[in-house]
């Protein structure tokens, strides 16, 4: 089997492979361009609907299409779905939920990759009896629908008496977070050259003392990896944002589809499309700035079976 | 004084324990316009009544979305102060665990069994010969909607039955309307298949199916008008492709469709675009073939907590939500009947009026949140959702109905 | 932090440190992993099968009645329905993904401008939610206003294209969005993959005259197959518990044309009170992940010493 982890990392941004273009018209240039620009109109359409329909006002959505540019540009529905949309008789938009998503995700990113990484460092350097099993069973847990372990988690939150806080909340998203998080540092550290490790043992290192003084400082390109991922997805999450917090902890995504599904008398698209690009505004610029970070880390590790 | 004897003894009982301000988080899923305006109204009775604070916790989309938060909360021991649900059969084990406060002896110091009309409410609220909730309006299923805008602009009289409806659905056709409305989620389709099963076969026969689980008569010959009724109906609603039912309400509201079988609640969005009962649209009872409504409706159930502050509250707020005052604020916005039979309702509108009406002849039905337990609705909804949007003929769809009341418990 | 670090190679298999007798602190900071194994994942599952031979309602409770809720749900059309939906939503955008995630790599790999951008541009909509991801493609499937009323209205008035309301295709609607979201990162994983490649391979391939597609499929894929087997993994885990997508996009509509087993579960569940029922529609579910898993699991992570 060939180590696809490797060489990668080093390649990835030195420029890819295959034979210089010759011309820049030639046949295979106008093919290749084509098809990622054809795909690439697959993309970027809704994104582009919904800043569209984003700005535009009720009357003009009615009438026109929704791929038309706006008319006449209006900001009314951002402002709308960030500080005016109603659920019940709360009617600040999304704005609450914006600084709890953010009081649910600091901890909980922190919790939860510092959890992963350790345990992936113990699987990749110091197994022990039975240490594989576990990491099997808990692969195959990345398997288990979610709903399946709403009602043992909701009795095991109230048993450890966590349940409705928002530690409850942190607990969850680092059990879940753990079996793809704990693959990726596993594969991470176990790419990682052994005489590194061996070295430091030789230098009296101890199991924590490895861990922080040479595998730490080695894996940041794979820590960004784990917190891009985990960014995503515990700002995305629905479902245990709803079950294990109170209205005045939802995360913004709760708010979202409370804003969304509160319909009153019409459906206000721009005010719908509004607030859903606002939800989505952090893990978006989370992707575009740190685009390049990811893929090189995801080379440096991921890829390994 | 009634009243003020009534307030006297809610305060000695009350004041029983210490008085003090607390947050009160009150869970619902009234988040449409008319359901949002009258839930404020029950906020605000809080809020300037009592030192208490109303945290609203709103959960939108419908009871299916939200019950399981409100449960899980419940039983994970971290409670909400105050909660609705559908009385009648939802939250039998939840009681049973212990989980609910007991309302027995409030509803006794104040009277609760006197005016509570009609009586099957607070029923649907006891347990074992105690009270577990605050029943606050009732709700009916059996409503045809009619917008005059669309029937003038296919120039034929408004409808006054059922029948006359699909009648004059070509009319309408014509003239380019969408003869009904008709929402395409499940628990809209069971609404209009209760609707048409009532109002086709009479009470007796409906009885024997919903409430005796008579699977025999479910499947029929007698039955089997109500499946072809549904089979119209579903005809008729062939190009309405809305999914929510405020939105189907809004096709009838606007004249875009002839009409909408949907509940009582439907009313307060007729409010809030400012139409009026009589004048901009009618309203039909039974589909105007047999006089009955049912009484379901909400109620709030007051999970037990720890803190005594909000114990105390608890009760207080109870007793706001059934007194006179919030009653018919709260109802007359929500376009619901209030659960008292001692209030003077004169300046509600035609249709609550009659409502009202049918509610005083005793033209009274057990909801189907009393009859069917949530599974058997589900499964009912599920095969509704099914026949909607398929070609299921009547006669499968019959015979599946069948085999869910042959297994209802 | 270098990319030369990331870099070097270790293609030799680590001995376990046997010196170190008990290997304590390593078994003490695998205490979260290990409970979360056998306490959430193991005991969560065991009590959920347990309780699928009852007849729970709301409450948990110990009414033992055999295989009924099974004989149910298996009769149930709905549940048909939803296993059915889940297959061929499941095959298509496995194969989809796969096929799609590796073109597109391939292609950015084959020195192009604009590598960046493009990159971006097929990875971004993983950043987004399933629920904004359903509520986008259902506004763009609008029969209304999206691509079928703007063809109508170029004056194509026949032109229909309108999914998300017809039973029959209303899971490829469902799938055009699930593939948009996901496609994107197994790209990234692929090409990765394809960076980890020895340039000598391709040279070789070149002196012996294969052409490039060929290289593709009987030099480049084959050696790739740890990339495919992570791809694999991360595409599978997601098409089962595929929900929020279908609830956001249609709610199992039209009728219950899209339906899915995990929206059962739930609905079952919480919306029905019939506990018992959602957990042995899960208890199908996970039956039928482990079939697949396990032999695989045991094989990839447990078999052999090292990766």
């Amino acid at each position: 089997m060939v180590d696809a982890t490797s060489p990668t990392a080093g390649r990835i941004l030195e420029g890819p492979r295959g034979s210089k273009p010759k011309s820049r018209l030639s046949r295979r240039n106008i093919f290749l361009y084509g098809t990622l620009l054809l795909v690439s109109i697959y993309y970027l359409l809704p994104l582009y609907v919904m800043i569209v329909t984003s700005l535009k006002g009720m009357p003009e959505i009615r009438l026109g299409n929704i791929f038309a540019p706006p008319v006449e540009i209006t900001f009314e529905p951002w402002v709308k779905a960030w500080a005016e949309a109603c659920t019940g008789i709360n009617c600040d938009g999304l704005s609450r939920g914006f600084g709890n998503s953010v009081k649910i995700l600091i901890p909980s990113l922190i919790l939860s990759i510092s959890i992963a990484s350790v345990n992936g460092y113990a699987l990749a350097n110091w197994r022990f009896k039975g240490s594989e099993v576990f990491f099997t069973i808990l692969i195959i847990g990345a398997f288990i629908p979610y709903q399946t372990m709403l009602y043992p988690i909701v009795i095991i939150l109230r048993e450890i008496g966590l349940m409705g806080s928002l530690w409850g909340l942190v607990l969850v998203h680092t059990v879940f977070g753990m079996p793809i998080l704990t693959l990726l540092f596993r594969n991470y550290f176990t790419s990682l050259p052994e005489e590194l490790f061996k070295a430091a043992r030789v230098d009296g290192a101890g199991f924590w003392g490895v861990y922080f003084r040479v595998m730490l400082p080695m894996s940041i390109p794979i820590f960004v990896v784990a917190m891009i991922l985990q960014v995503t997805g515990i700002w995305n999450d629905f479902l245990f944002g709803v079950i294990y917090t109170k209205p005045e902890t939802y995360p913004m995504t709760v708010q979202l589809n409370n804003i969304v599904n509160s319909v009153q008398g019409i459906k206000e698209y721009n005010v719908n499309m509004a607030a859903t690009l606002l939800t989505g505004l952090v893990p978006l610029v989370i992707y575009f700035v740190s685009g390049k970070l990811f893929v090189r880390g995801i080379a440096a590790g991921a890829v390994k079976g | 004084m009634k009243i003020k004897a009534a307030l006297a003894t809610t305060a000695a009982f009350i004041s029983a324990s210490a008085l003090s301000a607390a947050d009160l988080e009150v869970t619902h899923w009234w988040t449409s316009g008319g359901e949002a305006v009258a839930v404020s109204e029950f906020a605000k009775a809080v809020n300037e009544k009592t030192a208490h604070n109303w945290v609203d916790g709103a959960i939108a989309g419908s009871g299916g979305t939200a019950r399981p938060i409100i449960i899980s909360r419940i039983l994970g021991g971290d409670p909400m102060a105050a909660t609705q649900l559908n009385h009648g059969r939802q939250a039998e084990e939840l009681i049973e665990a212990g989980l609910m406060t007991d309302l027995t002896d409030l509803a006794e110091a104040e009277g609760w069994k006197d005016f509570v009309y009609p009586s099957s409410l607070l029923e649907g609220c006891t347990y074992e010969g105690r009270i577990y909730c605050v029943p606050v309006n009732i709700h009916s299923t059996q409503w045809l909607w009619l917008s005059h805008d669309a029937f003038e602009q296919a120039g034929i009289e408004v409808p006054k039955d059922w029948f006359e409806f699909v009648a004059a659905a070509p009319k309408l056709e014509e003239a380019g309307l969408v003869p009904m409305a008709q929402g395409q989620q499940g628990w809209q389709q069971a609404i209009a298949f209760g609707a048409l099963s009532i109002s086709v076969v009479g009470i007796d026969t409906w009885s024997k199916v919903v409430v005796e689980k008579d699977a025999d008569v479910a499947g029929g010959p007698e039955y089997a008008k109500v499946f072809q009724a549904s089979a119209n109906a579903r005809e008729l609603a062939r190009n309405s492709n809305v999914q929510d039912w405020n939105l189907a309400t809004n096709m009838v509201i606007t004249g875009k469709a002839g009409g909408q079988i949907m509940g009582d609640w439907a009313q307060g969005e007729f409010a809030v675009a400012g139409q009026v009962a009589g004048e901009d649209y009618t309203c039909l009872p039974g589909l105007g073939l047999n006089q009955v409504i049912d009484t379901g409706g909400d109620a709030f159930y007051f999970p037990v907590v720890d803190d005594p502050d909000v114990k105390a509250a608890q009760l207080e707020m109870a007793s706001i939500l059934i007194s006179k005052e919030a009653q018919v604020a709260f109802n007359l916005a929500k376009g619901s009947l209030p659960v008292r039979g001692d209030i003077d309702l004169s300046t509600a509108n035609d249709c609550m009026q009659k409502g009202l009406a049918i509610l005083a002849a005793g033209g009274v039905l057990p909801n189907a949140d009393q009859t069917l337990s949530a599974d058997t609705q589900t499964q009912i909804k599920d095969l509704m959702a099914e026949f909607w949007a398929s070609d299921m003929t009547a006669e499968d769809a019959q015979a599946r109905y069948a085999s869910i009341i042959a297994s209802a418990d | 932090m270098t990319l030369a670090d990331t870099a070097r190679v270790s293609d030799n298999p680590v001995r376990r440190p046997k010196q170190l007798f008990r290997n304590l602190s390593a078994k003490f900071a695998s205490i979260p992993m290990i409970l979360t194994a056998l306490v959430v994942f193991v005991g969560g599952t065991a009590w959920t099968v347990a309780h699928s031979f009852t007849k729970s309602r709301l409450l948990p409770k110990w009414d033992f009645v055999g295989l009924d809720q099974y004989e149910r749900l298996w009769n149930s059309n709905r549940w048909i329905i939803s296993v059915e939906n889940l297959l061929i939503y499941g095959v298509c955008s496995l194969v989809l993904t796969m096929v799609l995630g590796f073109t597109l790599a391939a292609l950015l790999d084959r020195k192009i401008r604009f590598e960046g951008a493009f990159r971006t541009i097929f990875l971004y909509p993983f950043a987004l939610s399933f629920i904004v991801t359903g509520l986008a493609w259902q506004w763009i499937l609008n029969p209304d206003f999206g691509i079928q009323g703007v063809v109508r209205n170029m004056g194509w008035e026949s032109f229909t294209f309108d999914p998300l309301n017809d039973p029959d295709i209303v899971i490829f609607g469902i799938l055009i969005a699930g593939l948009w979201q996901g496609t994107g990162f197994v790209m990234v994983i692929m090409l990765a993959g394809l960076r980890g490649i020895d340039e000598d391979i391709w040279k070789a391939a070149r002196v012996d005259g294969i052409g490039i597609t060929k290289t593709y499929v009987r030099v480049i894929i084959p050696m790739m197959r740890p990339v495919f087997v992570t791809a694999l993994v991360i595409i599978a885990s997601g098409i089962i518990k595929l929900y929020d997508l279908v609830v956001a996009q249609t709610n199992g509509g039209p009728g219950i044309a899209s339906e899915v087993p995990a929206k059962y579960v739930i609905n079952y569940m919480f919306e029905a009170q019939n506990l018992a029922q959602g957990f042995a529609a899960s208890t199908m579910m996970l039956l039928s992940v482990i079939i697949v898993l396990v032999p695989w699991a045991y094989l990839e992570f447990g078999g052999k010493k090292r990766g």
